[in-house]
């Protein structure tokens, strides 16, 4: 008892140091991570600021649009511009164009890549890992180099001016990407249940379609992700190989709109913004619902973007 | 004599393997023609068009070298095109790599809502090209565009962008830049930075190294390869930018930004010389590979493997 009151002075000068030292670290810290913060939140902004202005324009009126000084958002919104999207080009034609060529491609995309992703990562023959190795420096192929070949070729099949030029490809091995993509996960799908199916007596097609495409769903679901996004967002493809409005995808459609916009007298800018949002909407929606496997299809494969 | 009949085998295997080898084959046939047809056949079609003027419609006529000659010599075009691509490709790649870094350092940092800040920076990535065109030729129009207005706000006032010889080009490194830097790329430079070992940072902080020492000397290397993979990939994309350009200026003003895609494209499709069109995309493949050869190479000196 009587040690008590003599070394709790003693005991607490320290401990009060400490807790001022901890005090100050923490100041700190809390200083670091609220500018942490605000950095992360002035790039965010940086990075939406676009989109909101687009937003904002695609609503204004004609006589708000060049307006200076210019506001973000318009005085009364003119939802009107969007339906004059469809009234001023065949928009919706266009989007049922994207749409179909889009569906279309990504079966095959998905189909062929997974049975080449399956040949790949299950069967053993000579010249595997070299073909692979193929494969995988087919990515680094710039599109520029076979265009004009490809181009001559499906002119040779009277192909210009259809959809499958935009089609066909995704059929044949959908890409480097893709193949890569689903071979990685395949390999982490244990072997005793192929194993087991085949001592069942069950074809590789039964093993294929009924083992391992239903456990790689989630695998597809980032295939079929990546897929639909690239052939939505496609412009290269259809501005070579289609000639006539009525078959234009919403990429190309857009630039039709531009071209036109700047012949009328009244400008158009805030419908062509207008347009532009309906074509980014898609892609973007679909990121929202489906974030986790665009991150992993990134970090898996360390491609894409 | 006795070894014949196991060599035999091993060469071509058991029937078991060998029926395994003809299914393997069988699977993965659908990517071999599809790499006969439109990339290998192309490439090698190219190559031969490349010797021989050949327009649309009429037949393929051998002239050697010309078009490469041509190419060289004559296009006035044809290196100012390559330096346009260069300045814009140079500038794109190293802001573009160091400020996705600099992103992924950021949402590294212990936050909350990292996954919001993520998406919200992942956007714009996404956003399909021509739209991207459209809303920032819209956003760089000189009177009344948001850059140009909140620089008129700070009092500076803002260029034609787009419209002006000068800042085209610097315009549409600004766009590739808001379209990049949140893409894949970071999120590959996070995976890459979720990789490198607490404990490495934890005794260099004992040791007294501060966070900006830390980054530089066990950060920066453990990334290393990801930082190469990054370089090679980003100057590919950059050499071969064609879309962006060709729809916010077509190549205007006054060529300012008509690049080295650009000028093969109008080429190939708009006076349909197919034969110079092939040789410029050869032109462009060997310097693609050139580029990615020399990168590699000196990435000895600088990145480092862990395990080699």
């Amino acid at each position: 008892m009587a040690t008590t009151p003599q070394s709790a002075p003693a005991m607490l000068s320290p401990r009060a140091a400490s807790a001022r030292r901890s005090t100050r670290a923490s100041l700190a810290k809390l200083g670091t991570s609220a500018l942490i913060y605000f950095i992360a939140t002035v790039v965010a902004i940086l990075f939406m600021l676009p989109f909101v202005w687009t937003i904002g324009s695609s609503l204004k009126p004609i006589t708000e649009i060049f307006k200076f000084p210019p506001t973000l958002w318009p005085q009364e919104p003119r939802w009107q511009n969007y339906a004059d999207v469809f009234r001023i080009a065949p928009f919706g034609r266009f989007i049922l164009n994207t749409a179909y060529i889009t569906a279309v491609a990504m079966v095959g995309q998905i189909l062929s890549a997974a049975a080449v992703a399956y040949g790949f990562s299950r069967f053993r023959f000579p010249g595997r890992d070299p073909l692979f190795f193929l494969v995988l420096s087919t990515m680094m192929l710039p599109w520029q180099v076979t265009i004009v070949p490809t181009f001559l070729l499906f002119r040779f099949f009277g192909m210009i001016n259809t959809y499958w030029p935009l089609i066909i490809p995704s059929f044949f091995g959908g890409g480097a990407f893709y193949i890569f993509l689903l071979r990685q996960f395949f390999m982490t799908i244990p072997r005793d249940l192929d194993e087991a199916a085949k001592i069942d007596g069950a074809t590789s097609v039964r093993i294929f379609w009924n083992i391992i495409l239903p456990l790689a769903k989630p695998a597809l679901a980032t295939v079929a992700i990546f897929s639909f996004i690239e052939h939505w967002n496609e412009f290269i493809g259809p501005l070579i190989f289609l000639n006539s409005p009525e078959k234009f995808t919403v990429s190309i459609g857009l630039r039709y709109f531009t071209a036109s916009s700047f012949e009328s007298d009244e400008p158009r800018e805030a419908i062509l913004m207008a347009a532009s949002l309906i074509v980014a909407v898609p892609p973007l929606t679909l990121f929202f619902l489906a974030q986790k496997y665009f991150v992993r299809g990134i970090v898996t494969t360390g491609l894409k973007g | 004599m006795a070894t014949a009949a196991p060599t035999r085998r091993s060469r071509f295997g058991s029937p078991l393997q060998r029926r395994e080898a003809i299914e393997g084959y069988l699977w993965i046939s659908p990517w071999i023609i599809g790499f006969l047809v439109f990339s290998l056949g192309p490439i090698i079609a190219s190559a031969y068009l490349s010797f021989t003027q050949y327009k649309i419609g009429g037949t393929p006529v051998w002239i050697g070298l010309e078009n490469y000659r041509q190419a060289f010599f004559v296009d006035k075009q044809f290196w100012p095109s390559l330096g346009r691509t260069a300045y814009y490709s140079v500038a794109l790649v190293v802001l573009g790599v160091s400020l996705s870094l600099a992103a992924a350092v950021l949402l590294n940092q212990n936050i909350r809502f990292r996954a919001v800040y993520r998406a919200l920076y992942y956007l714009p990535s996404l956003t399909p090209v021509v739209a991207l065109a459209i809303l920032w030729r819209w956003l760089l129009q000189p009177q009344v565009g948001l850059v140009n207005f909140m620089l008129y706000q700070v009092g500076i006032p803002g260029p034609g962008w787009l419209t002006d010889r000068n800042w085209a080009i610097p315009a549409l490194i600004m766009i590739g830049l808001w379209a990049s830097i949140g893409g894949g790329r970071m999120i590959i430079f996070l995976a890459g930075l979720q990789g490198v070992p607490k404990e490495l940072h934890e005794s260099a902080e004992i040791d007294g190294a501060n966070a900006i020492q830390r980054f530089f000397s066990i950060t920066l290397p453990m990334i290393s390869p990801v930082i190469l993979f990054n370089l090679i990939l980003g100057v590919i994309g950059s050499f071969s930018v064609f879309s962006v350009a060709y729809i916010a200026t077509e190549g205007g003003p006054n060529y300012a930004t008509w690049f080295y895609m650009l000028h093969l494209y109008y080429n190939a499709f708009s006076y349909f010389q197919m034969g110079y069109a092939s040789a410029l995309a050869w032109i462009f493949f060997v310097l693609i590979f050139i580029l990615s050869y020399i990168q590699i190479k000196l990435s000895n000196r600088w990145v480092y493997y862990e395990f080699s």
